[in-house]
């Protein structure tokens, strides 16, 4: 064996680097040889890139290129991938405020041209901050990228600073399509604001227009060495060359996976269970008796939604089960829409988590989310496991969930776009279903109550989370119980 | 009035129960789709065999009961001896019907396992490069109520296709008597027979309304065509994420753990001095190795991290590696269980797989907690995954095709690393002992309990299943040859071969048949010719093996 001095130090047993617990995450972190843990952030996030990828959007206005780059960007956010949009329309309405007509597009337009260049460098150059100095992993370019040239001014880009490149195209031609879109989403943009809705569409198809002539769409030939994947007709079909990692390799199966037929996604928690009115926390009772009368309350509700397919999916708990029963159609269970496993905690009231693990208690108001319950899980544990639920989700159409309250938050954080910070603490009452429609970039959030009383489950942050506070002050925030 | 509930108490799922008597529970979402037939489209020595297999050990491992059916072999069962590639041609009349009769064998033996034997998926393993012969296999399709999803291989690349056929063709029945070249020649104006009709699916026009995948050049590019439902779509992922670079993997344990010298369950204990050792050993052996890239993976668990640091090189940590969850039974010794939770332990006894422990998991449940590493797996090179027995299991059944059943009673022995390096077909196996002492934590089933079906595995359930064999027995009337016994390439693959520890160089099966007293076991999964035996050989070699 042929070693250095310097690993020989390394190799020996009585050398190997100590293992700490660290107390929030419940993650055993090397120390390093100062006797300090390292730094563990990278070695959690496993098989992600190693180095930060840029994603380029390609193709005519229209085509659903802002769309596919908001959704991607909170998919990629949610599963813990720090992403952001750059759309450089955005930067060019910074930059011109006042919108006059498509002219601006028009290739002979020396001033317009010009304009559009610096709005797309100046992107550029928030792209590269973000990816190297503010910790972004991914950064989603959007814009129309529509020429070879300007794609390989964005390649050069990347290849100096040391970025992955892969493009998304979305190609179109249903005139249906692109005409929904513009409704949908170009009329309500700033550049319309002062115009009727026929003033309006004729000018952006005009736009469009001044792209066609230039448009060179990714090439299989003369692109053969790009990583891209070419959306046609809607996710119809797709093309997919050289995926180059495991980031490229989930973003591909989450766009195969997303549609835009409309419909809804109810979203609720089981009835009241037995635990729920003792304040205890986790367990797997059955429905108390406003519980069930919520069940049945349920029943009416999807009755006169009149829903179409309507898929209906609960735990494998039994408060979400027996919800469910009362409805009277098809279910499936899903052990990963089990609520969050508090380990130790499990069965027990707030008040007496206070005062066998005070420690324990004062951490997790610390960072609610990404603390773990000793042989239990985290919000972020939480998010990794429901990850196949939400692409599940994305592949149907009208879905009912049952769930719990904090798989509710974390479903509930994907759609609205919630941070790491407001997940755990997104209210999510008993008797009480989310109705999400997906709308132009977002979603609709109708909240029904079924008028069934139920106890408060919602325990607020207090405003000292610090270990040494006293027991009154943890217990601040709990909500009432028997 | 809703239904009661009552809970398996093997699965510890909750089920409505109907005039008392309970039903069977839903477990597995999103998989109540009409059965659906995989069909293969493409020239021959695209590899359509190598990905009907492996998309089958998938998804058998995934518990969605899958099988394959080869048309080549039915072939092979009608026609005994081949003679050259002119039973190609297009104009040979005579084996233009033989051939069309043996896809519709095949079609009929894919129509009773889908409905008749419980199978999800069937794959279509033939080359169906003619518009009228994909025809004829939709309108099956649509007779039957099955859905159809082509996957297509298309490959131009002239070393692709001779290192193809270099590794699976020539050694095939049908060459058994030829040279290589010979072998090899025939086998390309095999090839020419096809090219002239080949139809290959059309995006554009003629095909736009299927559901398919155009696999180019080896998984450099996909063109994936309406994808209909949730298992198109993971196969359509697992497709776009494996590859065929030449690699291993390495699986192994932690070392040996404080809580595994004192007999008891899971926790979350450091190495012992003995674990601590074998984790100095794994790090010279993995230096031995030599291995380009390599990754190393862990659980998030201190004794899998504590093996990791002594290897002095990054790793990366995997909480779905952690071991099974053993709910209340978390760091006892079997003896405390067997006191405490009499019931709980028989049960497990009863179905290893499907037991889940109070408040903790089961085997099923660590099937789908493994799945993205699983995939990611796929996708890498050399790994090193360092991990637990159960966990450990459930890889090594996927790469080893194992069933539910045999699944739980893998024998993954601590201090002992398996390489796995994937050959033609199937997976080589090389199990290296690092010379360290070790508690043994192996419970084999125990004698008294009866084996047999178990009565859960059924339709839609999550139950990994060793991949069927192919079908061969051809139903044809008008061809009286005599059906032969023949070992085909996949029972092969269930082969077990004993070998002495430090074995190297090309194996000699008479050599091994002297070794007696073997502390090593070798599984060796390959089709024949990785033996370099021939077929008569491997025939007595199981003969023997098996009595």
């Amino acid at each position: 064996m042929n070693v250095t001095e310097d690993s020989t130090e390394q190799c020996g047993n009585s050398l190997t680097r100590e293992l700490t617990q660290n107390p929030l995450k419940k993650i055993w972190v090397p120390s390093s040889t100062n006797g300090l843990p390292e730094r563990h952030i990278s070695q959690r996030k496993v098989c992600m890139t190693n180095c930060p990828t840029l994603i380029v959007t390609v193709g005519l206005p229209a085509r659903g290129k802002t769309y596919i780059s908001k959704k991607l960007t909170r998919y990629l956010n949610w599963i813990d991938v720090p992403t952001k949009e750059f759309n450089v329309g955005q930067y060019r309405r910074e930059c011109v405020k006042i919108y006059k007509s498509f002219e601006f597009f028009q290739p002979d337009n020396e001033e317009g041209l010009k304009i559009r260049k610096q709005c797309a460098l100046a992107a550029l150059n928030d792209v590269r901050q973000f990816l190297t100095d503010e910790g972004g992993q991914v950064a989603v370019f959007d814009a129309t990228n529509t020429t070879r040239e300007r794609r390989e001014t964005i390649i050069r880009f990347a290849e100096q600073n040391g970025f992955k490149v892969f493009f998304v195209e979305s190609v179109c031609e249903d005139p249906d399509v692109i005409a929904e879109n513009i409704v949908q989403v170009k009329l309500g943009s700033p550049d319309y604001i002062h115009c009727n809705t026929e003033e309006a569409v004729a000018d952006f198809m005009k736009r469009i227009k001044c792209y066609e002539n230039s448009y060179q769409p990714l090439d299989e030939e003369l692109d053969r060495d790009l990583s891209f994947i070419k959306i046609i007709d809607v996710g119809r079909r797709y093309l997919v060359n050289r995926v180059q990692d495991h980031i490229q390799s989930r973003i591909v199966y989450y766009l195969m996976n997303i549609h835009i037929t409309p419909r809804s996604i109810y979203l609720c928690r089981h009835g009241e269970s037995d635990l729920n009115i003792k304040g205890r926390i986790g367990g797997d009772s059955g429905l108390s008796a406003r519980g069930k009368e919520f069940a049945k309350a349920l029943r009416q509700f999807i009755q006169s939604q009149n829903i179409r397919d309507l898929k209906v999916w609960t735990s494998q708990m039994k408060r979400t089960i027996q919800t469910a029963e009362a409805l009277g159609v098809p279910y499936e269970q899903w052990k990963a829409l089990n609520e969050i496993d508090a380990g130790v905690c499990e069965e027990l009231m707030y008040e007496e988590i206070q005062q066998r693990y005070p420690q324990e208690f004062a951490l997790r108001d610390q960072d609610k989310y990404r603390y773990r319950y000793p042989k239990g899980e985290s919000y972020e544990d939480l998010v990794q496991r429901l990850e196949p639920v939400i692409m599940e989700l994305e592949r149907q159409e009208n879905v009912l969930v049952i769930c719990h309250q904090a798989v509710m938050r974390c479903l509930l954080a994907y759609f609205l776009d919630k941070t790491a910070e407001e997940l755990p603490y997104l209210k999510c009452t008993l008797h009480t279903v989310l109705k999400l429609t997906p709308m132009a970039y977002g979603c609709k959030v109708e909240s029904v109550c079924l008028n069934v009383d139920a106890v408060n489950t919602h325990r607020d942050r207090p405003s000292n989370v610090d270990v040494s506070r006293l027991p009154e002050e943890a217990l601040l925030t709990v909500p009432d119980h028997h | 009035m809703p239904r009661e509930l009552t809970q398996n108490r093997i699965q510890k799922i909750w089920i409505p129960s109907k005039d008392d008597k309970p039903s069977m529970p839903r477990t597995c979402p999103h998989l109540a789709n009409p059965p659906t037939v995989i069909v293969m489209v493409g020239l021959p020595a695209r590899g359509k065999t190598y990905i009907s297999r492996k998309l089958t050990r998938y998804l058998n491992w995934i518990g969605i009961p899958t099988k394959v059916f080869n048309v080549g072999e039915y072939r092979r069962e009608a026609v005994k001896h081949y003679s050259a590639y002119d039973f190609f041609k297009s104009d040979n009349e005579d084996a233009v019907k033989i051939r069309q009769q043996c896809a519709l064998a095949a079609l009929r033996d894919v129509k009773n396992y889908l409905t008749e034997e419980e199978g999800q998926v069937a794959v279509f393993d033939a080359t169906n490069t003619t518009r009228e012969r994909r025809d004829m296999i939709l309108e099956f399709g649509a007779e039957n109520g099955f859905e159809i999803f082509f996957i297509e291989s298309v490959c131009d690349d002239p070393n692709v296709i001779a290192c193809n056929i270099l590794e699976v063709k020539v050694s095939c029945p049908d060459y058994q008597d030829c040279n290589k070249t010979d072998a090899m020649d025939d086998f390309k104006k095999r090839i020419e027979c096809y090219r002239m009709n080949y139809q290959p699916l059309d995006p554009d026009q003629y095909d736009k309304n299927l559901s398919f995948i155009k696999v180019i050049d080896v998984g450099r590019r996909f063109l994936v065509n309406r994808i209909q439902d949730h298992i198109q779509s993971r196969i359509v992922y697992y497709l776009m994420n494996i590859h065929v670079q030449p690699r291993s993997i390495y699986l192994c344990r932690h070392g040996e753990s404080q809580q595994n010298m004192q007999g008891r369950l899971g926790g979350d204990s450091g190495l012992s001095t003995r674990g601590r050792k074998f984790a100095g050993a794994l790090a010279e052996f993995v230096e031995e190795q030599n291995l380009k890239d390599l990754k190393v993976w862990t659980s998030q668990m201190r004794r899998s991290i504590q093996t990791a640091e002594a290897l002095n090189v990054p790793y990366e940590q995997w909480k779905a590696l952690n071991e099974i969850d053993a709910g209340l039974c978390e760091e006892m010794t079997y003896e405390d269980v067997r006191e405490r939770f009499p019931e709980e332990f028989a049960l497990r006894d009863q179905d290893k797989y499907y037991y889940r422990y109070p408040s903790g998991e089961s085997y099923q449940d660590l099937v789908q907690r493994v799945e993205p590493v699983i995939m990611e797996m796929e996708r890498q090179e050399n790994v090193l995954v360092i991990c637990h027995q159960a966990v450990m299991r459930c890889l090594l059944a996927y790469f080893l095709d194992k069933s539910a059943d045999e699944m739980p009673y893998l024998k993954c022995p601590l201090h002992t690393v398996l390489k796995l390096t994937p050959v033609a077909y199937g997976c080589k196996v090389e199990s290296i002992s690092l010379n360290v002492d070790a508690v043994n934590t192996h419970r084999d089933r125990p004698e008294e309990v009866k084996r047999g079906p178990s009565i859960l595995i059924r339709r839609n359930s999550v139950t990994p299943l060793t991949s069927p064999e192919p079908n061969k027995k051809p139903r044809m009337e008008g061809l009286d040859d005599p059906i032969i016994r023949e070992v085909t390439p996949a029972q092969l693959t269930l082969l077990t071969l004993r070998v002495p520890k430090h074995f190297r160089g090309p194996l000699n099966y008479r050599l091994l048949m002297q070794q007696e007293n073997v502390s090593h076991i070798f599984w060796l999964l390959a089709s024949n010719q990785t033996l370099g035996l021939s077929l008569g050989d491997l025939l007595k070699l199981t003969n023997q093996m098996s009595s």
